[in-house]
């Protein structure tokens, strides 16, 4: 048991930090992100990644969530790579040398409108016909949607939704006939987009798994984001800590500095304490899932649940504390509360997956 | 970054299983499940200890020249928790966890020499002699007076909260034997001995109707100076080393796995109305799986701490935090116990949980012990510092306030 970074995961953090507090350019951040090698992290080397693990997506997502960047990151490498890297051969010899590129963007869809969020929940229809498939039906918050050049859409093959079985995973062209695109901003500032899918037609090498499998994968990799969703939530919340520890050190009332009452100084305590338990949970969900363990998946569950709980608890707190400061768009703290307020929406809610962890 | 056991570790695991397996009778285990405290019945806790001492094994986190192990963090963690799923009564800390390692830190040679063999084998019983009705929190505002006459202390005032102290043949404690300066500058860590005429132990009844704590009273009670630990007017550095090592030595979350274990096997038992079993009651789960996600968590921030400690580094605030972490989960765990059993928590049978004693339960066996644990549970966030002392030391030490 060791919970040291190595010499080179240390400087992957070191460098992720230096590149965050450096000023970058929204503009060409993704093509930086290639030439700094971390478009490539998760993926085989023989694929054309580096073949990193959990841990250095871990490493990474922390350093990007302490620098509040908005990125396609979980979009197109955690969540699509994640897709590409179970599939077969061929599918990883076309897209992935694009994608590690900088060249290539995608999004997974799988959430539907007033259908709680969970892959075997999934309605949206592919009828097959004619050798193909006829794609119809809505998917909503597909995260990086607007942008991405490939959107992964899970469907319905067989089955009712709440089965496991009878689903399958389509490779989309959003230029396709029947495809129609809505984009948005999420509460938090990243880009999202709403799919329409009427009588989409498609062919049947559009199919990524083998038809009514693709469960098992999408489970998978909706897991990999939650750890990637965590990671950045423990750089958010520490940001959220220390800016309000800071603020308290130097507002003034009454004549004294806001932090050296006990009221607050024992409610940062609480703070701190929380963001340290969701650290733990990190680290447990991380090192379980990368190992194997049989619990990995309840560990998982609890980490959602956590960012659920524990996030909204310190950046709560950390809006009451910075005052009417914390109610304005000019500090750093109020953007934090959107994107931690954000995971707690995605992939399914804190009580959720509580009652996940309840029924494992 | 890995959660690898080593190889070694897996064995030696395997060994402890098969001592406590062959070592635990029936006598100590009783007690064991009757112990709703951190302090178990003295009897059967002293017997345990002499078992253990025999094999070597009563001290794993003392120096091995003293009598430790030279275990590992890694054993020592797998012996713990093995103690705790065997459901063996814990050892009396104040010896062990307290006095001893203050002794090895700061006592003469001829301290350690006379002591430490004696708090190993269990001969001497130890107590605390620190609180005072006028100074918990506040503990450096002590006013026993400890006055110099020759070779010898002449003690008098009181000391408060102290755990079985009517048990006990030896205390170590702070006293003052200065009234000027910083308070803190003032106090003199002594060792006495129980039988010293002129001290009179007064049991105080809890809420669990268990004479656990006392108060103790000196009048013109004559220490030899020679029980001095550490300098005159120092006493306050012993204390504190003291301090640290009761918040940080300890793990919960393995205790606390083991009694949410133990909580869903009597909900699986209790039917509800609906015919279904409380286990699968949607309510009680979620509050169940809430307490459990962050014993898991507080499982992890335990394990960060001996990673760092195996690693020559010092944990730093992530010790405090247990004790805060790991009293208030107890709290909830304990409560959680009193909900699942409903009325059947509120049969108050304490002569029941005496070991050995003659009184059957009137309900299940599983239901003696509820109500009593979250009674005394209370106390755990109020002793060995409170938890607004802890918050409070959190906020200085670690966010600098």
């Amino acid at each position: 048991m060791n919970f040291s970074l190595s010499d080179e995961q240390q400087m992957l953090a070191d460098s992720a930090r230096r590149f965050v507090q450096g000023g970058y350019q929204p503009e060409t951040l993704w093509h930086q992100f290639a030439e700094l090698g971390w478009l490539a992290l998760p993926f085989d080397e023989d694929d054309g990644g580096l073949g990193a693990g959990l841990v250095e997506t871990m490493v990474l997502l922390e350093e990007l969530g302490r620098g509040g960047v908005i990125t396609p990151y979980l979009a197109t490498v955690v969540l699509g790579g994640g897709i590409l890297r179970r599939a077969d051969a061929g599918w990883r010899a076309r897209y992935v040398p694009d994608l590690v590129a900088g060249d290539l963007q995608l999004a997974l869809a799988v959430d539907e409108q007033e259908r709680v969020f969970a892959p075997e929940n999934t309605a949206l229809e592919a009828r097959e016909e004619g050798g193909g498939f006829v794609l119809s039906g809505r998917k909503t918050v597909v995260l990086n949607g607007d942008q991405a050049d490939r959107i992964l859409v899970l469907a319905r093959t067989s089955g009712e939704p709440g089965d496991q079985q009878g689903l399958s995973l389509f490779l989309l062209d959003p230029t396709s006939e029947g495809v129609t695109l809505t984009p948005h901003r999420l509460v938090d500032g990243h880009r999202a987009a709403r799919l329409q899918l009427d009588a989409v037609r498609l062919s049947a090498d559009t199919l990524i798994f083998p038809k009514d499998t693709a469960f098992e994968p999408v489970r998978q990799v909706l897991d990999e984001a939650i750890l990637a969703l965590g990671a950045e939530a423990v750089g958010a919340l520490t940001v959220l800590l220390d800016d309000t520890v800071e603020y308290s050190k130097t507002r003034k009332q009454f004549g004294v500095p806001i932090g050296s009452f006990q009221v607050l100084q024992h409610r940062m305590a609480d703070m701190f304490m929380a963001l340290e338990q969701t650290r733990s949970l990190l680290l447990a969900a991380t090192l379980k899932t990368l190992e194997g363990h049989d619990d990995a998946r309840q560990a998982v569950h609890a980490l959602k649940a956590r960012i659920g709980g524990a996030g909204r608890h310190i950046a709560q707190e950390a809006v009451q504390l910075h005052g009417g400061m914390g109610m304005t768009d000019e500090l750093a703290v109020g953007h934090y509360f959107k994107r931690i307020t954000a995971m707690d929406g995605l992939f399914g809610g804190a009580d959720q997956h509580l009652a996940a962890f309840a029924a494992g | 970054m890995d959660l690898k056991v080593p190889e070694q570790e897996r064995h030696f695991r395997e060994e402890v299983r098969a001592f406590l397996d062959e070592s635990l009778t029936a006598e100590i285990l009783e007690a064991g499940r009757k112990t709703t405290s951190v302090f178990a019945p003295v009897k059967e806790v002293m017997a345990w200890q002499r078992l253990l001492h025999k094999k070597g094994w009563v001290a794993p986190h003392w120096p091995k020249e003293y009598g430790g192990t030279g275990w590992s963090v890694g054993q020592r963690a797998v012996f713990a928790e093995e103690l705790v799923r065997a459901e063996a009564p814990p050892l009396i800390p104040m010896g062990l966890q307290m006095c001893g390692p203050c002794l090895i830190g700061f006592g003469t040679e001829e301290q350690k020499a006379h002591y430490l063999p004696r708090i190993l084998s269990g001969e001497d019983i130890w107590c605390q002699g620190y609180s005072e009705p006028g100074a918990g929190s506040d503990l450096a505002s002590l006013k026993t007076f400890a006055e110099s006459d020759g070779d010898d202390y002449v003690i008098n005032g009181t000391k408060i909260w102290t755990t079985y102290a009517h048990h006990a043949n030896r205390m170590f404690l702070l006293v003052r034997t200065r009234r000027d300066g910083k308070p803190q500058a003032g106090i003199t860590f002594l060792l006495l001995d129980m039988n010293t005429p002129g001290i009179t132990v007064e049991p105080i009844v809890g809420l669990d109707e268990v004479p656990e704590q006392c108060q103790v009273f000196f009048d013109n009670v004559r220490v030899p100076k020679r029980n001095r630990v550490g300098e005159e007017n120092d006493g306050w550095t012993v204390a504190k080393y003291l301090l640290t090592f009761e918040r940080g030595g300890q793990d919960y979350a393995p205790a606390l796995g083991v009694q949410l274990q133990r909580l869903k096997q009597i909900a699986a038992r209790q039917t509800t109305a609906s015919g279904g079993s409380l286990r699968d009651d949607p309510v009680w789960a979620h509050k169940v799986a809430a307490c459990e996600s962050e014993v898991l968590a507080l499982s992890f921030t335990e394990k960060r701490i001996k990673s760092a400690l195996s690693a020559g580094k010092d944990p730093g605030a992530l010790s405090s935090m247990t004790k805060i972490l790991g009293t208030e989960l107890q709290q909830r765990v304990t409560e959680l116990g009193i909900e699942t059993l409903g009325s059947q928590a509120l049969v108050w049978q304490p002569q029941a949980l005496v070991p050995g004693g003659d009184d059957e339960p009137l309900g299940p066996e599983y239901a003696l012990t509820g109500m009593a644990a979250y009674l005394n549970a209370r106390a755990c966030s109020i002793y060995g510092g409170s938890n607004e002392v802890q918050r409070g030391i959190i906020a200085k030490a670690v966010l600098g306030l």
